[in-house]
């Protein structure tokens, strides 16, 4: 017989040291006890992502959530709930987001990830189930090309590529010269170079429909008839799913001539990138597309006036794409109800690094970094401290302890040094090194660098140069006024966005952990003992218990030590591997 | 005069909403979607649908329908796997191996119990109507 009910137990990190297992054992003992084994089942599940409020336990079929639940509260779950039909007020989560709907309590809230993990990415006829091509219809006969661009002003929508640009107005530019040209170009920004940032490619292979579609409405907005989507060629499962959208939507009249019989024409070209980081930069993207090497050029002239062969090109990254057509759908004032007053609507990221719960996640505008680490994300694994969480990819910094409950909208990041970049979010937790994340940074600047202008290829080779002398433990105090006298140039003299913003990471983590480059150079000391030239293994004789599984690891033979008696590190033949650290169970392998 | 390309469209869309939502109530339909995004592919989900497949044909199930959808968002659970049929819940299972798919089929789809364990929650509400007019 199937069971009636569900009682869903978390069992997630956080929870379960909330002595979520009790809790599971208490409902199973007294679902037996009454002898209701048969219809209710009670099982451990995976984590909400509701980790705060943990221990938390799920209902099923009609889906309540109860909060901070206590082995107490077990016999009020079985006896009200399921068998009274009565729901637990003092227990339900109360979410601050309106609506009936208990995954309000994520927080999240899915416009550009709609149809992701929803929808089959390459059955049109499923995307257009979704509201798929309602918009368009909607644009092409019931509304003027302007009043497309007025709905987008009404929005707030910004570009979701990095520098937040008011995305009307970039159509407008191009709305307002497009009878000065024989043509106008749509292009779509699918480079994704950030380390760490996949929230393009995601859109694009699990719903690239929604991608055509609003590069369709630009078209019709802007005057345009071509569109590019240049994505790079690392990408080859999203370049097929495009490749696929594409040819069923010209199959039903939606991309091609005489769109939905109205005598509109567009259609779309696939170029892709060789997956250089520059190449994510306009009007580098631009010159990629025209054949020639990625490499930018200054502004103005904007793209928007003159861009594609000195044409008219409105480019937009892939997710600003895909808000678009539900911003034409529901009127751009739903959108602006969304977000803060001058971030609208939702933003995603790609939550990495120490967390519990990697993956997407959509939030809206203002949402804080607090709630998307500890509620969404779970929190960091294995008990660890929070350190900082870098945001805005080479171009950003990172955000402190301090700033946890900041909301995040575009100001609020470069209030604090950082920026939203393309949405890239690496968590760090006291093992991570800030200097040499840094370099990591640097480093990837330095390579991607195009080497046009001096600021850039100088700058960034210098001041990489600074902070591997730094981590090898030859720093001077005078490095740090180097780093900070080189900033300002290269942030001021290089051509492009990439040179500009690559001392970001640097002066950011100056602002908020000095203290760390200070215990590199006058300590010689890498206090989260990931500096290799820094670190010493030594072994702690009063918590040794001589379990020798130390020198048996280790790959140098050099730990020595009878059974049952204290291990010792030779140094001078130690190669700080490490091993020794991560394999005693008894943390007598000391690390300074 | 026939019909116009966008009453085509809309026509289809009404269809097809009609039958996203339906599939959910439809008696003997069991819907198996897999994310299979590139990160849900790098972490096996391409194992996983092999052995679904394996494991109904051996089986003789037939009124399973696979997806293959994109990410869930769930990259710390995957490979991922939703589950809709009558009578259960809309289930996303997370941290699927071969062994966990079994379990799936058979705990699940046959004998309409929950896999303990492998259970996570949607990652986000979604923002796209369900149609009212259906119910
Ligand atoms: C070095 C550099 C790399 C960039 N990489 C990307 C990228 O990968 N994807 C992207 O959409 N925008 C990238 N941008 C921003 C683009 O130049 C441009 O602002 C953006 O595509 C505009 O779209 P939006 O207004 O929709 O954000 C980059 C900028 C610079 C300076
Ligand atoms: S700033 Fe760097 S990447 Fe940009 S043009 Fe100059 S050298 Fe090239
Ligand atoms: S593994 Fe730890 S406890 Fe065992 S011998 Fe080495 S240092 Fe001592
Ligand atoms: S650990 Fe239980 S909700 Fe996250």
């Amino acid at each position: 017989m199937p069971y009636k009910n569900f009682c869903l137990v978390c069992s997630g990190n956080q929870c379960e040291s909330a002595k979520s297992e009790e809790i599971f054992k208490e409902l199973k003992k007294t679902v037996t006890d009454l002898n209701l084994g048969q219809e209710i089942q009670v099982v451990k599940t995976g984590c909400f992502g509701l980790c705060t409020q943990g221990p938390i336990v799920k209902i099923l079929p009609d889906e309540t959530f109860y909060v901070g639940v206590d082995t107490g509260d077990v016999k009020a779950i079985i006896h009200e709930h399921i068998i009274g039909g009565q729901t637990i007020e003092r227990l339900k989560f109360k979410g601050k987001a309106p609506g009936k709907d208990p995954r309000h309590y994520q927080k999240q809230i899915r416009i550009a990830l709609r149809n992701c993990g929803v929808i089959n990415p390459e059955d049109i006829t499923e995307y257009i189930g979704r509201d798929g091509y309602a918009a368009l219809g909607k644009a092409i006969f019931e509304m003027k090309p302007a009043d497309v661009i007025e709905e987008l002003r009404k929005s707030g929508l910004r570009g979701r590529g990095g520098a937040g640009f008011p995305t009307w107005l970039k159509w407008k530019f191009t709305h307002d010269v497009k009878d000065q040209s024989d043509e106008v170009y749509i292009v779509c920004n699918a480079d994704e170079g950030d380390p760490g940032a996949y929230m393009d490619r995601s859109i694009l292979e699990g719903d690239p429909q929604s991608v055509l579609e609003a590069m369709t409405l630009a078209g019709y907005a802007c005057g345009s008839s071509k569109g590019y989507i240049y994505i790079r060629a690392e990408y080859p499962l999203a370049i097929e799913r495009l490749y696929t959208a594409m040819s069923q939507a010209r199959e039903y009249g939606l991309l091609g001539d005489n769109i939905l019989g109205s005598g509109f024409n567009f259609d779309i070209e696939i170029r892709l990138g060789a997956g250089a980081f520059v190449c994510g930069e306009e009007t580098a993207l631009l010159a990629s597309i025209e054949g020639e090497r990625g490499m930018p050029r200054p502004r103005p002239p904007f793209p928007a006036v003159k861009g594609l062969w000195g044409k008219p090109t409105v480019i937009n990254n892939v997710e600003t794409y895909a808000n678009i057509a539900q911003i034409i759908l529901r009127g751009g004032d739903w959108f602006s109800q969304i977000g803060t007053e001058k971030s609208k609507g939702t933003k995603v990221f790609a939550l990495t690094g120490k967390i519990n719960n990697s993956g997407l996640v959509e939030v809206p505008m203002g949402t804080t970094l607090r709630e998307i680490i500890y509620d969404i994300g779970g929190g960091i694994p294995k008990g660890k401290a929070f350190k900082a969480v870098q945001t805005g990819g080479p171009s950003g910094g990172v955000i402190t302890a301090d700033h946890l409950d900041t909301p995040i909208d575009y100001e609020n990041l470069v209030a604090l040094g950082s920026m939203m970049g393309s949405g890239g979010m690496i968590v760090m937790d006291e093992d991570d090194c800030i200097v040499d994340v840094t370099k990591f940074y640097l480093d990837f600047s330095v390579e991607e660098s195009c080497g046009k202008c001096a600021p850039c290829r100088i700058g960034g080779r210098k001041m990489y140069n600074i902070l591997n002398k730094i981590t090898r433990g030859n720093g001077t105090m005078e490095d740090i006024q180097h780093l900070k006298a080189l900033a300002v140039p290269m942030q001021k003299a290089s051509l492009c966005g990439l040179g500009q913003a690559a001392p970001n990471p640097i002066l950011s983590t100056l602002r908020y952990f000095e203290d760390e480059y200070l215990a590199h150079i006058q300590d010689k000391r890498c206090p989260a003992g990931v500096c290799k030239a820094l670190v010493t293994y030594t072994i702690d004789p009063d918590i040794c218990i001589g379990c020798t599984v130390c020198s048996r690891k280790c790959p140098n033979n050099c730990i020595t030590g009878e059974r049952k008696e204290p291990h010792f590190i030779d140094q001078e033949r130690c190669i700080k591997c490490g091993i020794c650290y991560k394999g005693c169970k008894f943390g007598a392998v000391k690390i300074a | 005069m026939g019909q116009t390309p966008l009453d085509a469209i809309n026509e289809l869309r009404e269809k097809k909403r009609l039958e996203l939502h339906y599939r959910k109530g439809n008696e003997d339909k069991i819907e198996i979607l897999i994310g299979m995004g590139s990160s849900g592919i790098a972490s096996g989900a391409k194992n996983v649908l092999r052995t679904f497949n394996e494991i109904l044909n051996e089986r003789g199930i037939t009124n399973v329908l696979i997806r293959r959808t994109g990410s869930l968002g769930l990259d710390h659970a995957e490979p991922t796997v939703e589950i809709k049929m009558t009578g259960m819940p809309d289930i996303i299972y997370g941290k699927v191996t071969q062994d966990v798919a079994q379990q799936i089929i058979e705990k699940h789809i046959i004998g309409k119990e929950l896999v303990c364990g492998h259970i996570y929650d949607r990652p986000a509400q979604d923002v796209v109507k369900e149609p009212t007019h259906a119910l």
